[in-house]
């Protein structure tokens, strides 16, 4: 037998085409998704230098960043139009598969990638969007990459990379009743910081994530961007094997079969060695609230903001909390918003949607609130309608929109006016992220949910019968 | 690219940790296609007040600052968004060389992609050249013998990868010699068919 080999590593040695010591490696690329805001640039240099797509059958391309979540057939933003007819013509031209704003396939990158079953175990995939990482729950090497290597992968379906090294991110024990994926990630980020993952390939390993579904490793991984890793993994199971199972650009019967052999394989051996590990312990943690201005600013539902004098960093802190309009010490439940956001590639898949409906059925949104879902895909928003969620969010006062990035990045009409606060499911915190002057607040489906009925964050195990 | 052999010029600090690239160039202005006029929505909502006026207290506003091409930053510049439109911006506004404690992994990458010096040095070096860059200063970068030159004449070596320099100093297209491996490429491929 050989080396006992991590996930990362098994996936790095089957991709590698060339490595020399001191350089980085030439990697081949197995999928690449595309969205019209990051790649424009990357086909027009194509054009200048007289280049094809070489992999067009590899590259899969879609519109999120900039479309409407409602009036799509009456855009106003030309710059946003131009933005699409640009991707609508780049991808004619040299042969890529689009989903386009109309298309049954149209979605988040990061949500339909999976749902087509186009992400796999044992691949590379890049996007020109961080969190790319999100596809790394089925141990997957994904990873965000700038328009620049775009152009790079388009041309040669290669990309020169310094080898990372491996973070495991061992999660103890379980998680309780209420507290959720998004809470686990936030939680880990708060402990280690935004930037502890820079350099690696962080791999989520432990009883509490094996027991995550699909689209709950998914809420992980994505993240794992905002702790700055290359990229976040999950090692395959059964459980990837069964998602995956049926999905349309996976093969059937004993192809597939024999293909999750395969996929089970790349599992991280026992005894393999990681560069560096650190611990979390799943049964201490709580429903997370960022206060601040990064996602490494959380804390549990239960505390307060932090005293300024106390912080590692406090004019930091101080900055944050004089952005976020807020006071030191403050108790997260005091915090009252005025916008809540259930949507992004971080949490708009359906399993998602379902838990926050639960919060919300029966009871009504608390007046003066904006709240709205916006499902992560074209599908999601399907089959969420054949279980009637949708009437469910409308009758307690949500809007129901299409899919689309939205009100994470506020690209479209989707934004957080000056000064407004929002109960965000989505991944980033930062000024100005939701719009101009806007204070985001990052938690879970289930706690936005809760924000949007009181007026205020709370413990959401009070709504799911726990006591806190 | 333009190759990067030598560059002198005026340093600006921006002494904020973490300083993620939605705050570089803020989403309103990804939607341009083309490379090119990013310059001026740099820090756009720190640079500016919501009348478009110029921000007092903001550091690159100061007239002393107006000619920088050195920015000296603060730890895990350049996090969040893979946006390549931050370099982009960060170019055309002037600057070449950015120094800072460390970098976000694809904002660094970005950079080196569009020919600017990216320098990571420790923290104790870039908050001493933060404090006289206050008072003035001018840094005068040489990339081939990895060393940055101050004001005072002394004399600061640097560490870059050796691949990272060599692309630099020619001013090499990544994809055009990417595809000099064409050959092993197609053998990978067909290896895996």
């Amino acid at each position: 037998m050989g080396k006992a080999l991590t996930a990362f590593e098994k996936i790095w040695n089957k991709h590698v085409i060339k490595e020399e010591e001191g350089k980085p490696a030439l990697l081949y690329i197995d999928q690449h998704l595309v969205h019209e805001v990051t790649s424009p640039q990357a086909f027009e240099g194509l054009r200048l230098n007289g280049r094809k797509v070489r992999r067009p059958d590899l590259t899969f391309a879609t519109m999120d960043h900039n479309v409407p979540t409602i009036n799509r057939e009456n855009m106003k933003d030309e710059i946003s139009i131009k933005q699409m007819e640009a991707l609508k013509k780049n991808c004619a031209d040299f042969g890529v598969k689009l989903a386009d704003m109309y298309h049954p396939d149209q979605g988040i990158v990061h949500i339909i990638g999976p749902q087509l079953g186009l992400t796999q175990p044992g691949k590379t995939i890049v996007c020109g969007d961080s969190h790319t990482s999100t596809h790394g729950a089925f141990g997957a090497f994904a990873f965000g990459i700038g328009t620049s290597e775009v152009e790079h992968v388009l041309a040669t379906q290669t990309i020169w990379q310094d080898k990372p090294k491996t973070l495991n991110v061992q999660v103890v024990g379980e998680l309780g009743v209420g507290v959720t994926a998004k809470d686990l990630i936030l939680a880990i980020i708060a402990k280690f910081g935004v930037r502890f993952g820079t350099g690696y390939v962080m791999e989520y390993t432990g009883e509490a994530i094996r027991n995550l579904t699909m689209e709950e490793r998914m809420t992980i991984c994505n993240m794992s961007i905002e702790a700055g890793a290359r990229a976040g993994l999950i090692s395959p199971d059964e459980t990837t094997v069964e998602f995956l199972r049926g999905r349309e650009m996976v093969p059937e019967g004993e192809a597939f079969e024999a293909l999750a052999e395969d996929w089970l394989a790349l599992a991280t051996d026992e005894g393999a060695e990681y560069d560096h590990t650190v611990t979390i312990y799943a049964d201490e943690i709580e429903p997370q609230v960022t206060w601040g201005t990064n996602p490494g600013m959380g804390v549990p539902v239960s505390a307060s903001t932090p005293t300024i004098a106390d912080a590692e960093y406090p004019d930091e802190v101080k900055r944050a909390l004089e952005y976020m309009d807020l006071e030191e010490n403050q108790p997260i439940t005091s915090i009252h918003v005025d916008h809540v956001f259930i949507g992004s590639c971080t949490n708009s898949r359906l399993s998602d949607l379902k838990k926050a409906s639960k919060i919300v059925e029966g009871k009504k949104v608390k007046e003066g609130i904006k709240a709205i879902v916006v499902p992560g895909s074209f599908l999601v928003k399907q089959q969420a309608e054949e279980i009637g969620l949708d009437k469910i969010f409308i009758e307690a006062g949500f809007e129901w929109r299409n899919s689309g990035c939205s009100m994470c990045l506020g690209m479209n009409d989707d934004i957080v006016p000056s000064g407004g606060r929002c109960a965000s499911t989505s991944n980033r915190n930062f000024e100005g992220r939701q719009g101009n002057g806007a204070r985001t607040h990052l938690v879970s489906p289930e706690m936005a949910a809760a924000a949007a009925i009181e007026g205020h964050f709370v413990d959401v195990r009070q709504f799911v019968g726990v006591p806190s | 690219m333009e190759p990067f052999k030598e560059h002198k010029g005026i340093a600006a600090p921006l002494n904020r940790g973490n300083v993620d690239t939605d705050q570089i160039i803020p989403k309103q202005f990804l939607k341009r296609i083309e490379r090119t006029g990013f310059g001026e929505f740099l820090f756009f909502h720190w640079r500016f007040d919501d009348d478009g006026n110029l921000r007092d207290d903001f550091v690159l506003n100061q007239p002393k600052y107006e000619n920088a091409t050195i920015l000296l930053a603060g730890d895990n510049f350049g996090c969040g968004s893979s946006r390549e439109h931050a370099p982009w911006a960060l170019e055309d506004y002037g600057f070449k060389v950015i120094i800072a404690p460390d970098f976000a992994d694809i904002f660094y990458n970005n950079s080196l992609k569009n020919g600017i010096l990216v320098i990571k040095m420790n923290e104790e070096q870039v908050q001493q050249w933060m404090k006289k860059a206050e008072q003035g200063l001018t840094l005068d970068v040489d990339l081939e013998k990895q060393e940055i030159t101050d004001t005072d004449g002394t004399v600061v070596s640097f560490d870059i990868p050796a691949y990272h320099k060599e692309k630099l100093l020619n001013g090499w297209d990544d994809i055009a010699l990417t595809l000099l491996e064409e050959d092993a490429i197609q053998a990978f491929e067909e290896k895996r068919a």
